[in-house]
């Protein structure tokens, strides 16, 4: 009913307008005229700017609906080029094709033509676009030049991305961002605070057309895994995997690490400074002698010393934070407070550079390069570029690995039960693809949309004489026994994620607490303890576990105790002088010992700093 | 003697358990009711009706009523559709076109005889309903009436219009839509949108024993807090259940009932339930902590340690499961 009344409502409106709509025509999103036929407009501004007469970074947009039109000349729009395809036809013909590979023309000139056009999101919206050159009808208006230009650089590098899911693609592009590798190859004169490089890499045998151009062979990250996809008694549940421990020892995987340190002498207000020194055993704040042997004359540690936790890397004394600590004799002594560079617990490795330079202040400054060899340890993280990780569950020695009839060893194995729910069909293709790339001796391209099919790798390995499916039967290492089923077995790119245990492993039992609160810290880097929260402390009193309750959030934590007065209900002290109880209100009070939270103290204090006495009644436990 | 051993203990935290029970399935609710955003119209399901419910809304976003029948009209559809008719409520919008005027300082009402027809409301009712309003000044013309607003003040002006559109002309009101439903007994009942339980009670053909609202406050207001608990306990399994969560009803009971005990409706959180704790710290510790402290202060409120939060905050045991017992001694 509603409705009815509204619509009649809108022809009105329309009927008292103008004759003919015009278009309306807006450059950079301003509205400035208006025009008869916004079509054949667009279809002249269009063909001027394939002509060259205007310039081919403006965009063009005809809304048929809204009869608008939009030309856009302003930064900020992404666009990417395609081929230009008129009546049914590229214009990109095989004459220029051939000059062009000839080298008599370039892509510039291209764009010149108008055989190469940009496209921005507002354009493409009304370009018809064939995917390959065979698919063009008269309907088409452009030709992507590749399929894998709809991808972006980091889906581009994947192999078979198409035969993947489209999650998996994505959690392969963030892993291949971690992975291992060499990031840059003058790392050697670099002081980076954090970096990784991979002893060996090798470029995959499985790799893609973009993969090549970006010259990433050159700088590969990864290296290539002879993967068996098994259960291995138990210790590749839950995307863990088993390494062989022989290839670990022959350099698989291995990686360096290097860590920079630095520090300079600040000036402070007054003239002073800090020094780099070995600190004097009257410092204050003076390590155990141990941490300082390292340390040359000149207070900074050489290269090669294998420092660890706790070790000094540079020694420094700063100036006392106040001035005049006036003695009993009247004599101000300096004593100046340590403040060197000290390595952090789990921490260690060999120094590998030291550095003496300025710093920006004008100071000295010493960087110091810590390098620590990396060998995979159960826990390190590993992934295929298929979205598939997993971390070391166990190093076998190759002894105990399952071997083939030839006697090849899996370096890695994987769970069978990774493939079936995550759709990683690119991960056995790349599998079967670099197996035959092995027994080929070329590589085989896996490149979306226009790679080596599976059945011309299917053919290769028919014709090396193995199983065209990649399945083979192994040989249990431990029994010596053929394992009854045939197994996938097949070659893959595996890459090392910068996510070491070695550098997260973290526990505490006793520890360093807060200042304020008397609770322990809080972190890794402080060697802090887990948080034991409010949903963890509800289940346990869902639980009922009330002497549990008390033991973690008491007694584990910020337990005090304090003396209050039975009298007033305020906190007292024992006054070891005098040896007698004092309460702050009472002459007489009779003090009793309270066991509480250091927290709830401070509470109480902070309360008290508002101007409200809270008072603690007292009574014997029933 | 089973159902003495079915009994919960002495010391079970039942509200905790009762609290995990329906807030963990309701982690995965909130995921799934937003796949069925964008339904348009449907009364709130999931998550954000849990919410309603719990924050004891004065009403609900969409109010619904099932109305039961008795006699002949829970058989007979055109005798079920009768009383839908007399039951919905028709406003003078949907009779007529309500404009206003602000250059004449005046509104123009246009009414459609063929909606008046169908709604079965005459000429000379919506006349005597107009001129019974005060502050207008009515002038009749056959199929339209323009009413000149006492005070010409612009915002006189809409306000005067939006009431006249809203105008209650027949049927019992708040009630917007009526269907006619066939329940799974074959017999005919009343789905209507917006809820008047009062209004529809009066009806004779109405089975007074088994209506039903959505509204818990309007339940409350009508029938008393017990029915409105139950009411809360049906409404939140419903919601649990049309989810596929399968939660303990006690555990909907023990959350009705907190919400129920002191005979009006209150709500879980700061305004309500959380915010009537007995204990100053426990009030302290969960919402506006300063402004319960300073009260505390000004009152001189002493905290009984009876609670849990406050024997945490303070360091003692906590009164639940093995904290509950405490052990004597005999000194001879």
């Amino acid at each position: 009913m509603k409705l009815k009344r509204k619509k009649i409502k809108r022809k009105k409106k329309i009927a008292e307008g103008e004759q003919a709509p015009k278009t309306s025509v807006y450059l950079n999103g301003r509205l400035i005229g208006f025009h008869e036929n916004g079509e054949a407009l667009v279809a002249e501004l269009r063909a001027r700017r394939r002509m060259g007469s205007i310039s081919p970074e403006v965009n063009f947009h005809y809304n048929k609906k809204t009869n608008d039109l939009f030309i856009n000349a302003d930064s900020g729009r992404s666009r990417r080029p395609y081929i230009v395809v008129e009546n049914g036809q590229s214009r990109l013909t095989p004459v220029l094709l051939e000059q062009l590979k000839r080298g008599e023309i370039t892509w510039r000139s291209l764009v010149k033509l108008g055989v190469i056009e940009y496209l921005d999101a507002e354009e493409e919206e009304e370009a018809y676009i064939a995917l390959k050159e065979s698919d063009i009808t008269p309907e088409h208006t452009h030709l992507e030049i590749d399929p894998v230009s709809i991808f972006g650089v980091t889906v581009s590098i994947l192999p078979y991305p198409e035969y993947n899911s489209s999650p998996r693609i994505t959690m392969a592009c963030a892993m291949a961002k971690q992975s291992l590798g060499t990031y840059s190859v003058n790392f050697n004169m670099r002081n980076d605070s954090r970096a990784h490089i991979l002893y060996y890499p090798q470029q995959p045998l499985v790799q893609t057309q973009p993969y090549r151009l970006l010259g990433f062979a050159e700088r590969a990250a990864g290296q290539n895994f002879i993967v068996a996809i098994t259960s291995s008694y138990g210790y590749n549940i839950g995307d863990a995997v088993v390494m062989n421990k022989n290839a670990i020892d022959r350099g698989l995987g291995r990686s360096v690490f290097f860590k920079s340190h630095e520090t300079e002498e600040r000036r402070y207000p007054g003239g002073q400074k800090d020094t780099f020194e070995i600190p004097p055993p009257t410092t204050n704040g003076y390590r155990e002698e141990k941490a300082y042997r390292f340390l040359g004359e000149d207070g900074i540690i050489s290269p090669e010393c294998e420092v660890e936790a706790k070790d000094v890397l540079v020694g420094k004394t700063s100036p006392p934070r106040f001035l005049e600590e006036i003695t009993v004799f009247g004599v101000i002594e300096e004593k100046k407070r340590e403040s060197s560079l000290v390595l952090k617990s789990g921490e260690g490795g060999i120094v590998d550079s030291v550095m003496l330079t300025d710093s920006l202040a004008g100071t000295k400054m010493v960087k110091v390069r810590v390098r620590s060899i990396k060998i995979p340890e159960i826990g390190d993280k590993f992934a295929s570029r298929h979205g598939q990780k997993g971390v070391i569950g166990l190093l076998r020695p190759q002894e105990d690995m399952p071997f083939t009839a030839s006697g090849i060893c899996p370096d890695l194995i994987i769970n069978p039960h990774a493939i079936p729910s995550r759709m990683t069909v690119g991960h056995l293709l790349e599998m079967l693809g670099g197996k035959a790339a092995c027994y080929s001796g070329k590589f085989v391209d896996g490149t979306a949309f226009t790679g080596d099919r599976e059945e011309d790798i299917r053919k290769i390995m028919k014709e090396y004489g193995f199983d065209e499916f990649g399945e083979e039967i192994l040989y249990d290492g431990i029994s010596g026994q053929a394992i009854k089923s045939k197994i996938f077995i097949g070659v893959i790119y595996y890459q090392k994620l910068h996510h070491l245990v070695s550098n997260k492993m973290h526990v505490r039992s006793r520890g360093p607490v807060q200042l304020l609160t008397h609770q322990p810290t809080e972190g890794r880097s402080r060697e802090g303890g887990l948080r034991f929260g409010e949903m963890e402390r509800d289940c346990l009193i869902g639980y009922g576990a009330s002497m549990l309750i008390k033991e973690r959030l008491l007694d584990e934590s910020d337990k005090t105790t304090m003396q209050v007065c039975e009298n007033c209900g305020s906190i007292g002290y024992h006054d070891h002088v005098k040896n007698r109880d004092v309460c702050p209100l009472c002459e007489n009070g009779k003090l009793s010992p309270v066991e509480m939270s250091y927290a709830f103290k401070l509470l109480l204090d902070e309360i008290q700093s508002l101007g409200i006495f809270p008072r603690l009644i007292l009574r014997d436990r029933a | 003697m089973v159902s003495k051993k079915t009994q919960i203990d002495v010391g079970e935290a039942v509200g905790i358990v009762a609290a995990q029970s329906i807030g963990e399935p309701g982690t995965q609710m909130t995921m799934r009711t937003f796949h069925y955003a964008g339904v348009a119209e449907q009364v709130p399901t999931g998550l954000p009706r849990l919410i309603e419910l719990v924050d004891a809304r004065k009403e609900p976003k969409k109010p619904i009523m099932d109305i039961y029948l008795k006699g002949e009209a829970a058989e007979s559809y055109e005798k079920a559709k009768e009383v839908a008719k007399a039951i919905e409520c028709t406003t003078l919008d949907k009779v007529a076109y309500v404009e206003e005027d602000f250059d004449e300082k005046k509104i123009l009402i246009t009414l459609e005889k063929s909606e008046m027809d169908a709604e079965g409301v005459s000429e000379s009712d919506i006349q005597k309903r107009i001129k019974g309003l005060s502050g207008l000044h009515v002038e009749i013309k056959e199929g339209t009436i323009t009413a000149k607003p006492s005070s010409t003040s612009l915002r006189n002006i809409r306000r005067m219009t939006n009431k006249l559109r809203q105008l209650h002309l027949k049927g019992v009101e708040r009630i917007s839509r009526t269907i006619v439903v066939k329940g799974k007994d074959g017999k005919y009942f009343i789905r209507t949108s917006g809820s008047n339980l009062a209004g529809v009670l009066k009806n004779p053909h109405v089975d007074g024993s088994r209506v039903y609202t959505n509204d818990v406050q309007e339940i409350c207001r009508v029938f008393g807090v017990e029915a409105a608990r139950n009411a809360l306990v049906r409404e939140i399994k419903q919601v649990l259940d049309m989810q596929n969560l399968n939660v303990d009803i006690r555990h909907c009971m023990l959350l009705a009932d907190s919400m129920t005990m002191d005979g009006a409706i209150k709500s879980i959180g700061r305004h309500g339930l959380s915010g009537e704790k007995a204990g100053v710290l426990a009030r302290a510790a969960f919402e506006e902590t300063v402004k319960h402290l300073i009260n505390a202060a000004v009152r001189g409120e002493e905290d009984r340690l009876i609670g849990v939060t406050e024997n945490i905050i303070v360091g003692q045991t906590v009164p639940v499961g093995t904290g509950l017992v405490k052990l004597k001694m005999k000194l001879d």
